[in-house]
C-alpha cells in the first residue's frame, strides 16, 4: 500500500456522524429501520476507527443499507457480498467488515459463497435479514418460506421445504451462531456487540418482519401476547426457562429435549445453555417448527453458539509473511531472470 | 566434429507417446537444452484432456511439437521432420503431422499386438512391417528392451525400469543434434533428489540412449543446427502462463501495490494460480475461491481495499463472471480479467486452443458496459502484455480484459527478458484526504476521466459504491433519465480516452501502402510473421499488422487499413475481429478462419496469401 495511514486514537463518533445525506427508500413500518437504528446504536461503542469500518452489501431490500451509513460502503450485486468481503477481508484484515444480506440472498442465490465465508471463518460480521419472502421484487416465496406458502409464484402454495439458517450456519462449521428480532432492540443491540468481539464469522439471523409482503410472519415470536410463550431468550449458563411467568422449561432427555412445567421440575435439572456446547447447540438449532417435528418448542433467540478457531484472514498473511522470513523478500530481477540463462553474444 | 553431420537451418520435431510416457518431459528437455545451446525455438504441446486416458488408445495420445533453428523462430513448425512415437496409437494420431519423407523414430515394443489392437490397427497389420511407411525413413528401437538391458542389476522394478524409457530416447535424440547432457542431468539431479537410485538410473538410461546412436551402425543421419543469429542479449525459456504470472508480479510491485489473485482452477489457466501461488514472499496473495463468481467477487473486494487485483480463468468460467465484471465497470475499481481461451462453446475442448472469446471479452455483458480488451502474442510477450493491462487498471480506474490461450499459455520460446528497471513506471490513482469538512465525491474524474481510488482507512473519504446507476460526480444512487444517458456516454468515453495513451499501430513486416494487408490478434502472430515472411521472400506485395489493443482500437488503425486494397483477417475463429474492423472502419476485410482447435500452419497461410495476391 503506498498511503500511510496513521496509527492514531479512534477519534469518538456518535450514531449522527453514521447517518448519510441519502433519503431512505424502505417501506414505512418496514423492519430495517429498527436494524439500521440498532447498528447505528451500537457502532460508536466498539472502539472502531469509523474509517476503518466498511458495510458490503448484496441485492435486496436489506442490501440498500450500505447507502444509509456514513461509513465506507459497497452494495454489490445479487448473492456476492459474501465473496466481495472475504477478498476485502482476506487483504485488509485490520478492517471492521460488516456484510448485510438477505434470506434470499445468502441462502439462495448466494448459497454457495454464504456455506465457504462460514467454513472459512473470515472475522466478519453477518447480519441476515430474514423475513421469509423476496421483497424487492414484490412478494416471491424465498428459500426459508413455509411449505405451503401462497406467493405470486406459488399460487397453490409452495413445495420447497425451507431452510433453516442457524442449522444451515452449524452445517457449514460457523464459529459463531446467534438469532435476534427486529422487535426487540435491547436484545439486537447486545447481539451485535458480541458478534462484534467475537473473532470468527459472526452470523447474526434477525427476524425482519417485512409489512408489505409477508406480514406478521414472526408476530408470534414478537407480540405481547405470545412472545413469552414463544420464545426461548437463550443466555450462556443460564437454565433454559420461558413462559409469561418464566413456568417453563426445558430438559435434555438424552438428546431429546422436552418441555416441561417448573411445578414439577427443578431449574437444576434443566438444560444449562453452554454456548460451547457444538451437540446442545445443534439441538437448539433444531427448535424449529418446519413441519417434521411433533413436539412444540418456543423458538431460541441470543447466541446459540461461540467456537475460536483461526480467522482465515490471520492463517492467509501468516504465510505470506512465513515466505518473507524463510525465503526472504522476493527480488523481481531474480524472479525475471528465472533459474537458467543464456547469453547471446553481439 | 562428426563429418558426417547434416547442416540444417531448422528442424522440427514431434515427441508422441501414451499421456503416461513423460513426453511433455521430454519435449521440455530437448527444448531447454537446444535454447541454451544458442537456438531459436518455438514449442506446442498438445495433450489430451483425460489425465491418464487408458494406456495405448488414440484418446491417450500426448504430444510435444518443437522446432529449433539457427534463424529466428515464430512457430513450433507446421509439420514435423522426426515423429518420435512410443506406441502404435502415437504413430496412428501424429502420421499426418510429419513431412513427406520424414523420419520415423518408433518405439518397437509399443507396436505389440496389443497395442496395435488399442490404436485400432486391422488385425494383422502392423505399420512398421507392412511397408505402409515407405515414404519416411523409418527407424524401429526396442527401448523397452533396451532400457531394461541398461538398468539389468540396478535393483529396480519393472514398472520404475519402464518409467525411464523416456530418457533413452532423449539421450537418442540428443546424439542426432549432438546436444550436451549436462542440462538434463542437473535437472534429474534436481527432481528426484530424495531417490539416488531413480537419478542414477535416469541418468544411465540417459546417457545409453545417447551412445546407442554412437555404438550402433545406424543409419541415421546426424544433423548439426547452428546456434541462431538472434539479438544479442541474456536470455531465457519461458512459457506463457508463467510470463503471465511474472508480468502481474512485476506490474504490483512497480505500482507499489500488493496482488491480489482471486480464481478457480480451469484449464488451461490454472498454471497462472499455481505459478503465483509460489510468490507468497513477493507478498503476492492468491485466493482459491469456492467458484468463478467467487474469484471474481474477491477480488472487487481486494482491489475496493486497494490490491491490485486479479482473476484467471478460461471461456466458461468468463460466462460466469460476467454479472461482476458489469459490477466492476459501475464501480470504476482497477481490475485485471484473465482469460486464457480454449475451445467452446461450453465446455468445448478445454486442452485445444482457440481465439473465439474476443466478441465476448468487448461485447459480453449487460447494458452499455465497455471496457479496455488486450491480447498477448507470443508465449512471452504475455509478460509485457499484462503488465500493460494492470497499467490501465490501475491508471485509469477500470477493469481490462487480458486475452491468452491455451497456445500461448503452454507454448514457450527463449525471451530475452526486461531488468524491473526498464519497466515503465505505474502510477495508482489514489485519493489523497481531503481538508476537514470538504466532502468527498467518489466519482469526481480527472483528464483520463477516471475516478479517484478511495481505499478504506482514511479518514474523510468514507463513501459508498454500488452497481446501480450513478449520479456524476457524487456517485449517489440516480434513476434520472438525463444523468443515466450522460453516464454511459461518459463511461465509453472514458475507455475511448485510453486510445490517447497507448502505442500507434504498426506495420510489423511489408511495405506500409500495397495489395494486401494481413491483420493479426493474439496468439497468431507466430504463424502470420512467418507466412508474410515466406510471401514477401517471394516478391508478394503484402504487409503483416498484429493488434495488440482490441478495445480501443490504436487511434490510426483505421488509416493503417485504408492503404491496402485488400485486408485479410486470419483467426481461429468463425470471424471476430473481422466483423469489429468492418464495424468500426467499413473496411473491406475478409477472414480466414480455422476452427480445429490447433494454430494455423504458416503454409496454409501463405497458400491463402498467395491466392488473394493473384486475384
Amino acid at each position: 500500500m503506498s498511503i500511510a495511514i496513521e496509527e492514531k486514537e479512534p477519534v469518538a463518533f456518535t450514531s449522527k456522524d453514521l447517518v448519510t445525506d441519502q433519503d431512505i427508500r424502505w417501506c414505512p413500518g418496514c423492519g430495517d429501520y429498527s436494524i439500521l437504528k440498532q447498528v447505528q446504536t451500537v457502532l460508536p461503542e466498539m472502539g472502531l476507527k469509523k474509517e476503518e469500518i466498511v458495510f458490503i452489501s448484496g441485492i435486496g431490500c436489506s442490501s440498500r443499507f450500505p447507502y444509509y451509513m456514513e461509513t465506507y460502503g459497497m452494495h454489490s450485486i445479487h448473492g456476492r457480498a459474501t465473496a466481495v468481503a472475504s477478498g476485502l477481508k482476506a487483504t485488509r484484515p485490520e478492517l471492521s467488515v460488516w456484510v448485510i444480506t438477505g434470506d434470499g440472498d445468502s441462502m439462495s442465490i448466494g448459497g454457495n459463497h454464504f456455506i465457504h465465508m462460514l467454513r472459512r471463518n473470515f472475522n466478519l460480521n453477518v447480519l441476515l435479514f430474514n423475513n421469509e419472502i423476496y421483497g424487492l421484487t414484490k412478494g416471491q416465496y424465498s428459500p426459508t418460506s413455509e411449505l405451503g406458502k401462497v406467493t405470486k409464484s406459488t399460487p397453490m402454495g409452495s413445495i420447497d421445504h425451507p431452510f433453516n439458517p442457524l442449522a444451515l450456519v452449524l452445517g457449514a462449521e460457523g464459529t459463531f451462531v446467534s438469532r435476534t428480532m427486529d422487535r426487540d432492540p435491547i436484545h439486537m443491540r447486545t447481539i451485535l456487540k458480541r458478534a462484534n468481539e467475537h473473532q470468527g464469522t459472526s452470523l447474526v439471523e434477525i427476524y425482519q418482519n417485512c409489512n408489505v409482503f409477508n406480514d406478521g410472519a414472526f408476530e408470534i415470536f414478537t407480540e405481547k401476547s405470545s412472545k413469552a410463550q414463544q420464545t426461548l431468550m437463550v443466555e450462556n449458563g443460564q437454565p433454559l426457562i420461558f413462559g409469561a411467568t418464566k413456568e417453563k422449561g426445558i430438559v435434555l432427555d438424552g438428546f431429546h429435549p422436552r418441555v416441561v412445567n417448573l411445578e414439577n421440575v427443578s431449574t437444576n435439572d434443566l438444560w444449562i445453555h453452554d454456548e460451547r456446547d457444538r451437540v446442545k447447540a445443534g439441538i437448539l438449532t433444531r427448535f424449529f417448527d418446519d413441519g417434521s417435528s411433533v413436539e412444540h418448542y418456543p423458538r431460541p433467540f441470543g447466541v446459540f453458539y461461540v467456537e475460536d478457531r483461526f480467522t482465515y484472514e490471520t492463517a492467509f498473511q501468516a504465510q505470506i509473511q512465513h515466505a518473507i522470513e524463510t525465503k526472504g523478500k522476493g527480488n523481481l530481477d531474480a524472479l525475471l531472470k528465472g533459474n537458467s540463462t543464456w547469453e547471446v553474444k553481439a | 566434429m562428426d563429418n558426417n553431420q547434416l547442416l540444417a537451418v531448422d528442424a522440427t520435431i514431434l515427441f508422441a507417446g501414451d499421456s503416461g510416457d513423460g513426453i511433455q518431459l521430454t519435449g521440455s528437455q530437448f527444448t531447454t537444452t537446444t535454447a541454451l545451446y544458442g537456438n531459436d525455438v518455438s514449442t506446442f504441446p498438445n495433450f489430451p484432456a483425460e489425465i491418464r486416458a487408458p494406456q495405448g488408445t488414440l484418446a491417450g495420445v500426448s504430444g510435444f511439437q518443437l522446432k529449433f533453428g539457427s534463424e529466428e523462430i515464430y512457430t513450433p513448425g507446421d509439420q514435423s521432420d522426426y515423429l518420435v512415437v512410443m506406441n502404435a496409437a502415437a504413430l496412428k494420431a501424429n502420421l499426418k503431422q510429419l513431412k513427406a519423407g520424414g523420419t520415423i523414430i518408433a518405439n518397437s515394443e509399443g507396436f505389440d499386438p496389443k497395442n496395435l489392437r488399442l490404436a485400432k490397427y486391422p488385425e494383422g497389420i502392423n505399420p512398421l512391417e507392412d511397408g505402409s511407411l515407405d515414404g519416411y525413413k523409418l527407424f524401429k528401437i526396442d527401448v523397452t528392451k533396451l532400457t531394461k538391458a541398461t538398468l539389468e542389476g540396478s535393483g529396480l522394478g519393472t514398472k520404475e525400469i519402464d518409467r525411464t524409457k523416456n530418457m533413452f530416447v532423449l539421450g537418442f535424440i540428443y546424439w542426432i543434434f549432438n546436444r550436451p547432457l549436462d542440462t538434463t542431468i542437473k535437472f534429474i539431479e534436481q527432481q528426484f533428489a530424495k531417490r539416488p537410485e531413480i537419478v542414477e538410473a535416469n541418468i544411465k538410461t540417459l546417457k545409453a540412449g545417447f551412445h546407442y546412436g554412437d555404438t550402433t551402425e545406424t543409419l541415421m543421419q546426424r544433423v548439426q543446427v547452428r546456434p541462431a543469429q538472434i539479438a544479442p542479449g541474456v536470455y531465457r525459456n519461458i512459457n506463457g502462463n508463467p510470463a503471465t504470472a511474472i508480468g502481474l508480479v512485476a506490474a504490483a510491485e512497480k505500482a507499489g501495490l500488493k496482488l491480489y489473485l482471486g480464481s478457480y482452477p480451469i484449464t488451461p489457466a490454472s498454471d497462472i494460480l499455481h505459478e503465483l501461488s509460489k510468490y507468497k514472499n513477493f507478498g503476492v496473495q492468491t485466493f482459491q475461491a469456492e467458484d468463478e463468481i467467487a474469484a471474481i467477487c474477491s477480488a472487487i473486494g481486494a482491489s475496493f481495499g486497494g490490491s491490485l487485483a486479479v482473476t484467471t480463468s478460461s471461456g466458461p468460467g468468463i460466462a460466469l463472471k460476467t454479472e461482476a465484471i458489469g459490477l466492476a465497470i459501475m464501480l470504476e475499481l482497477p481490475l485485471v480479467i484473465i482469460n486464457v481461451q480454449r475451445g467452446g462453446p461450453s465446455t468445448g475442448l478445454p486442452t485445444k486452443t482457440e481465439q473465439a472469446d474476443l466478441l465476448q471479452a468487448v461485447y459480453g455483458r449487460n447494458g452499455e458496459a465497455p471496457l479496455p480488451v488486450i491480447a498477448a502474442q507470443t508465449p512471452s510477450d504475455c509478460f509485457a502484455a499484462v503488465y500493460e493491462a494492470c497499467r490501465i487498471a490501475v491508471e485509469h480506474s477500470t477493469p481490462v480484459f487480458f486475452l491468452s490461450d491455451g497456445y500461448l499459455a503452454n507454448g514457450a520460446e527463449p525471451w530475452r527478458f526486461p531488468s524491473s528497471s526498464d519497466l515503465p513506471a505505474i502510477t495508482p490513482n489514489f485519493a489523497k484526504p481531503l481538508p476537514e469538512g470538504e466532502k468527498f465525491l467518489p466519482y469526481l474524474r480527472d483528464e483520463k476521466l477516471a475516478r479517484k481510488w478511495a481505499i478504506p482507512g482514511i479518514k474523510g473519504l468514507e463513501h459508498r459504491i454500488g452497481g446501480l446507476e450513478k449520479e456524476h460526480e457524487t456517485g449517489n444512487i440516480s434513476y434520472d433519465p438525463d444523468n443515466h444517458e450522460f453516464m454511459v456516454k461518459l463511461r465509453a468515453e472514458k475507455i475511448q480516452k485510453i486510445a490517447d495513451t497507448i502505442p500507434l499501430q504498426t506495420i510489423d513486416n511489408g511495405p506500409s501502402k500495397g495489395k494486401l494487408l494481413v491483420v493479426g490478434w493474439g496468439s497468431t502472430y507466430g504463424s502470420i510473421k512467418t507466412a508474410v515472411k515466406m510471401a514477401l521472400a517471394e516478391g508478394y506485395e503484402v504487409a503483416h499488422a498484429h493488434i495488440r489493443y482490441l478495445q480501443p482500437f490504436p487511434k490510426n488503425l483505421g488509416e493503417v487499413l485504408k492503404n491496402y486494397e485488400q485486408i485479410l483477417v486470419p483467426e481461429m475463429n468463425n470471424g471476430q475481429l473481422v466483423r469489429m474492423l468492418r464495424d468500426q472502419f467499413l473496411a473491406p476485410a475478409e477472414g480466414f478462419n480455422k476452427i480445429k482447435g490447433m494454430p494455423f500452419s504458416s503454409e496454409e497461410l501463405f497458400q491463402k496469401i498467395k491466392l488473394m495476391s493473384q486475384l
